[in-house]
């Protein structure tokens, strides 16, 4: 039987701190777990499904947070496949609700990149490893991955970096409305363009800022949290999927999101169109324009008309990233938490001053890995009744 | 005149060490099923299309064409950050598969996309008695 319909986010929370020098991964998740615990209207012993993933958690790490929150769940998820994860817990946790292996499942996310000073972005990429041996000879970098995308996007659409600029100025214009958000002054596609060019063709103004944080997401049956706190948001469909170099030559234009998307659209019963805003993972500019195409929102080489004019503002035909985004808002290494926490508050009418007015459907897609190597996708179809 | 790019060495498993070791003697080195003919890079034991573990080696031409490419400017990375700007860059082979590599020998601004090169191979110093080299591509 399909999950879709049936499961729902009961609660949500994201930690309010971008810097959080004082604290640990597993400090700001308990923090987040009280935040999400207390919107649901639950208490921590309720919860007996944790899922998780961190820049830091290991083999074992998802037992060792169990010891932090002195908790004994019946099901454990420690997937991590990149910031996506936390979209893939959220489907996950449905299929474990399904299945009958736990009842209440708390989804978790705790981050100090920015505090222990990671240079996610222009550090090195791959290890000294054999698999690692054919990317860390040649200087791979986090932005760099991203950019051998967007020059081939450049190349075979004539893709520009004015429209990769608008991606930003949109997440700017949201995290302005944003008082949590890291970087709140607007800007605009000039800035963008005269920032310096970190790996061509993208400027520094293309890429995700570096922050700490972390969130909360608690999922439940529909039926148990329509008797919870909060409106529940319907987890109406769901796709996970990955791309990778195949046996050396795919189209690297072809994302993750292409195959998932599909997935959850068609589980949800819907299509593009009817979304009245999304959450799409946005590490870079490009990124966001990569998973409009490949979720089906234009066509391939449409992206960068459709993201120009306004259309992804708040009161455009598609806003996106409501928050801020990781060009704006926070990005501790893996933000896939927050693309379902705002949302959440969206679809709840909690968006404040930056809500989409009537929001009743959302599309949700987290990029895990590199796009211009290998990731994961994971989508959500999110509505209220 | 900024410093050349000074690779970290590539280490090789019984799986990866035919890649490696072509390397070290001018080679590009591609796998082939000799059960159902698919080349296939990067290497494993077995053949990714049929799964069967009867796999050949042989020597690539070394020609390709620029796939896409990037210029970077900023890499914190030891051996990169005195190297920048530098090209790296996927290059379909002729035979087919793509490889990650480095642009070099000319300008950076100079390479474009669908740009022509050939395989140019660094051999490093290592403490370890293995022969192998890094390939990158120049233009042709």
């Amino acid at each position: 039987m399909s999950i879709a319909g049936r499961f729902a986010i009961a609660g949500v929370y994201e930690h309010p701190s971008r810097f959080s020098p004082d604290k640990s991964e597993f400090q700001i998740m308990a923090e987040c777990a009280k935040g999400a615990l207390d919107d649901a209207g639950l208490q921590l012993s309720d919860v007996d499904g944790l899922f998780a993933a961190s820049m830091t958690m290991g083999a074992m790490g998802i037992i060792d947070l169990a010891e932090y929150l002195n908790l004994k769940p019946n099901y454990l998820d420690g997937t991590n496949i990149g910031g996506s994860s936390f979209v893939a817990h959220v489907i996950h946790a449905s299929a474990a609700i399904n299945a009958g292996l736990c009842d209440v499942a708390l989804v978790l996310y705790g981050s100090t990149a920015a505090s222990s000073s990671m240079a996610i972005g222009t550090g090195g990429r791959g290890g000294a490893g054999p698999a690692e041996s054919f990317i860390s000879p040649y200087g791979m970098t986090t932005v760099g991955s991203y950019a051998l995308y967007a020059q081939l996007h450049m190349n075979r659409y004539g893709t520009t970096s004015e429209q990769l600029a608008e991606i930003a100025v949109a997440a700017r214009y949201h995290a302005s409305m944003n008082p949590n958000a890291k970087m709140r002054q607007p800007i605009t596609v000039d800035d963008v363009m005269s920032s310096r060019v970190i790996s061509t063709p993208l400027h520094l103004l293309d890429c995700c800022i570096i922050s700490d944080g972390g969130g909360a997401v608690i999922v439940t049956s529909l039926e148990r949290a329509r008797d919870l706190r909060k409106k529940p948001v319907i987890v109406l469909g769901a796709g996970e999927a990955a791309v990778h170099q195949e046996i050396g030559s795919p189209d690297l234009l072809t994302i993750a999101a292409k195959q998932s998307g599909a997935k959850a659209f068609g589980r949800a019963g819907l299509t593009p169109a009817e979304m009245d805003f999304a959450m799409l993972y946005d590490s870079f500019t490009i990124t966001v324009l990569a998973t409009l195409e490949n979720l089906g929102f234009c066509q391939p080489g449409e992206g960068g008309d459709f993201v120009s004019g306004g259309r992804i503002k708040l009161g455009g035909e598609l806003p996106l990233n409501l928050d801020g985004g990781g060009l704006s808002s926070n990005h501790p290494g893996m933000r896939g938490i927050f693309l379902v926490i705002e949302a959440t508050k969206q679809l709840r009418g909690e968006g404040d001053v930056r809500q989409v007015q009537g929001a009743r459907l959302a599309c949700v897609h987290g990029t895990g890995g590199t796009i211009g190597d290998k990731h994961s996708g994971a989508t959500l179809i999110l509505g209220v009744e | 005149m900024m410093a050349e790019i000074q690779h970290p060495l590539p280490n090789a498993s019984w799986e990866t060490r035919g890649y490696w070791e072509g390397a070290g003697r001018g080679e590009i080195v591609l796998q082939r099923c000799r059960s159902c003919g698919t080349v296939q890079h990067k290497p494993r034991g077995v053949c990714a299309t049929c799964l069967s573990g009867d796999i050949e080696h042989f020597a690539a031409s070394g020609q390709g064409t620029v796939y896409t490419f990037t210029v970077t400017n900023q890499n914190m990375a030891k051996g990169f950050a005195e190297a920048c700007p530098y090209v790296m860059a996927y290059v379909t082979l002729e035979e087919g598969p793509r490889v990650l590599t480095n642009i070099v020998g000319c300008d950076p601004d100079t390479v474009i996309i669908g740009m022509k090169v050939k395989a140019d191979f660094a051999t490093q110093e290592r403490d370890d008695g293995e022969a192998f080299a890094v390939p990158r591509f120049t233009p042709v």
